[in-house]
């Protein structure tokens, strides 16, 4: 039986190591060169981002070194660049549009995952995902005809009214500010948040919510004592996505929150981010130290945002365990 | 537990309200984006629009051919350049992706992802356009293409290693080499749902403005080459939404309602495509 079997040639798609080296097939061989040329080169281009901006800002690190992150000069018409105003303009409002997406997200993921009727999971689910389709250029067209005025005349004295006697409500309301800036990121990010929390329910196996049910848990306790202390971790992780995303978000930002280099309390009061100054002031420039510090602007940006994607990859792999997470 | 079940189903139901509730405020915000575009781009889309360049800046009139043309020339680039790469690296994971090599590919896939669209515009500036000399359309499309990149090699991988492996073990069992079996089974096989994650990484990039703002720039007139600064239609929204004139106004909405038609479109068959085979 077993001489049977060696009169067969040898098949031409057996695993190449058990062949004899002689009989290497090429076509395989070249195969796979290329295709791994091509996912070298995405290694490549990542690394090449990374020292191209290190390259193009060195002017401005040697320049200013640490004193870049704390300095609030920033006057391109003397040469001295500061950009606390733009650090904090993006903190600021990347962190307000989280507080504002993140209950919201982790509630709608909840709804699509856990309560809504399974038929109209799917439409809802899709109307979630367009949200993120939408170009931010055309939200922040939406945002000053219809965003702004809205924030001007209605939330902004409402907020003014209730919460006045804070000083982040305080000032004149001029709809074009941190807030509306703020407003426009949480409804960009939502989708992010929510389509990767979706992904973190589904993941935790339904014999955690029926062990609940079983001993007599109603749905809402048995998503509380199940679901969300297994899925805390991918919910963090996918907060911290939703944060890369509104940190680099450029264009809505740019129309809506006013661009003016100033820290105040008020969050009516017109603002400035890290990426809505280079996408203002780069073409304008110049100077090669207004160029470099720019350009350190955008190396500062993209550091955060590299850090940030890798944390939370990590905390949504904890749970869902596919490397499939979230587009950012 | 020593609520009684009364209140325990109360707060079950305030819970499930409140789930609506946020459902419902997420979703506004999507009527309300495309009312407006609908309400106001209706009134701005005619024949000028698609046919003329545009007026003198404070006349009245004109259009946006140059920027819708500019926008397919930029989109088709990326296309080119990003598309056919990206399939390559797709396929090179699902195929030999459990290496080092493979883990590193799809780490670096996912930074990219991650990163900010304007410092890509940041970084093909530094790379193309400071060495040209100029602004062009190759700029803008290589910009493009690099934020493709990572959507298309990720979907080809998922999709690729859901081809069910009896068909890769008939194929080699027949005595095909593997790349042909690769080529010409698996990845047909995940075809559609391959042209579907295309589709999508295509919409998206069709509305990225600020890549585009310093490697295709913009042209109020025709280019005469892709070697030009060209205008595209997110950055003439841009451009247009944030001037004081009520005609460009009109001309931004007209634009938008172009973009998110044809995005709409992008998605909506996208769905279509792939729903029959999952």
């Amino acid at each position: 039986m077993t001489a049977v079997s060696t009169e067969f040639p040898p098949s031409q798609g057996q695993v190449s190591s058990r062949r004899p080296p002689s009989q290497v097939n090429w076509g395989d061989r070249a195969f796979k060169v290329t295709t791994a040329g091509f996912a070298i080169l995405i290694i490549v281009t990542i690394a090449a981002m990374a020292l191209e901006m290190l390259t193009a800002s060195k002017l401005s690190l040697r320049e200013f070194g640490w004193r870049f992150l704390t300095s609030t000069d920033w006057n391109p018409v003397v040469g001295t660049f500061g950009a606390l105003p733009f650090i904090y303009g993006t903190v600021v409002s990347s962190l307000l549009a989280l507080a504002l997406a993140v209950p919201v997200s982790i509630a709608v993921a909840m709804f699509l995952s856990e309560m809504a009727p399974p038929q109209l999971r799917g439409p809802l689910a899709f109307a979630v995902e367009l949200l993120a389709a939408v170009p931010s250029v055309v939200y922040g067209l939406w945002g000053i005809f219809a965003l702004a005025p809205l924030m001007r005349d209605h939330v902004e004295p409402a907020l003014r009214a209730i919460f006045g006697f804070l000083p982040f409500f305080q000032g004149p309301n001029q709809g074009f500010g941190l807030l509306t800036g703020s407003m426009v990121l949480a409804i960009m990010i939502t989708p992010t948040i929510t389509s990767v929390s979706r992904e973190v329910f589904r993941a935790i196996p339904r014999t955690f919510r029926e062990a609940a049910l079983a001993l007599g848990a109603t749905r809402w306790e048995s998503i509380r004592t199940g679901v969300l202390p297994v899925a805390r971790p991918g919910l963090v992780g996918a907060a911290i996505l939703g944060l890369g995303r509104a940190l680099g978000e450029t264009m809505a930002v740019t129309m809506l929150i006013g661009n003016r280099p100033e820290i105040s309390a008020s969050l009516f009061a017109p603002s400035y981010t890290m990426a809505s100054v280079i996408a203002n002031e780069f073409t304008e420039a110049t100077e090669d130290l207004y160029l470099a510090a720019l350009a350190e602007i955008g190396l500062l940006l993209f550091a955060v945002t590299i850090l940030l994607n890798l944390v939370a990859r990590l905390l949504v792999w904890r749970v869902a365990g596919t490397t499939s997470g979230g587009r950012a | 537990m020593s609520r009684s079940v009364r209140t325990r189903s109360l707060v079950d139901r305030a819970v499930t309200v409140l789930c609506v509730a946020a459902t419902a405020l997420a979703i506004v915000p999507l009527f309300s984006v495309l009312y407006y575009v609908a309400a106001r781009g209706l009134g701005g889309v005619n024949l000028a629009f698609f046919t003329e360049l545009p007026a003198p800046v404070g006349e009245v009139g004109g259009g946006a051919a140059n920027a819708i043309i500019g926008s397919l020339e930029l989109v088709g680039l990326a296309c080119l350049i990003g598309i056919p790469p990206g399939i390559l690296a797709g396929v090179y994971l699902a195929e030999y992706g459990n290496s080092k090599l493979g883990q590193l590919v799809r780490f670096s896939a996912d930074v990219m992802a991650g990163v900010p669209s304007i410092t890509v515009g940041l970084f093909v500036y530094s790379l193309v356009v400071l060495s040209t000399g100029h602004f062009s359309a190759y700029a803008g499309g290589l910009a493009l293409a690099i934020i493709m990149l990572p959507t298309v090699t990720r979907t080809t991988e998922e999709l690729l290693r859901l081809v069910p492996e009896a068909l890769r073990e008939a194929a080699l069992g027949l005595g095909v080499a593997k790349w042909r079996t690769t080529v010409s089974i698996l990845l047909r096989t995940a075809l559609p749902g391959v042209a579907t994650g295309v589709m999508l990484a295509i919409a998206r990039v069709f509305g990225e403005t600020a890549p585009l703002l310093f490697t295709s720039f913009s042209n109020r007139y025709w280019a005469e080459s892709l070697n030009e600064p060209t205008a595209s239609l997110p950055v003439q929204i841009f451009t247009y939404a944030v001037s004081p004139y009520e005609d460009w106004h009109r001309q931004a909405w007209a634009a938008a309602l172009l973009l998110v038609v044809f995005i709409l479109v992008l998605n909506v068959s996208a769905r279509l495509l792939v729903r029959p085979r999952v």
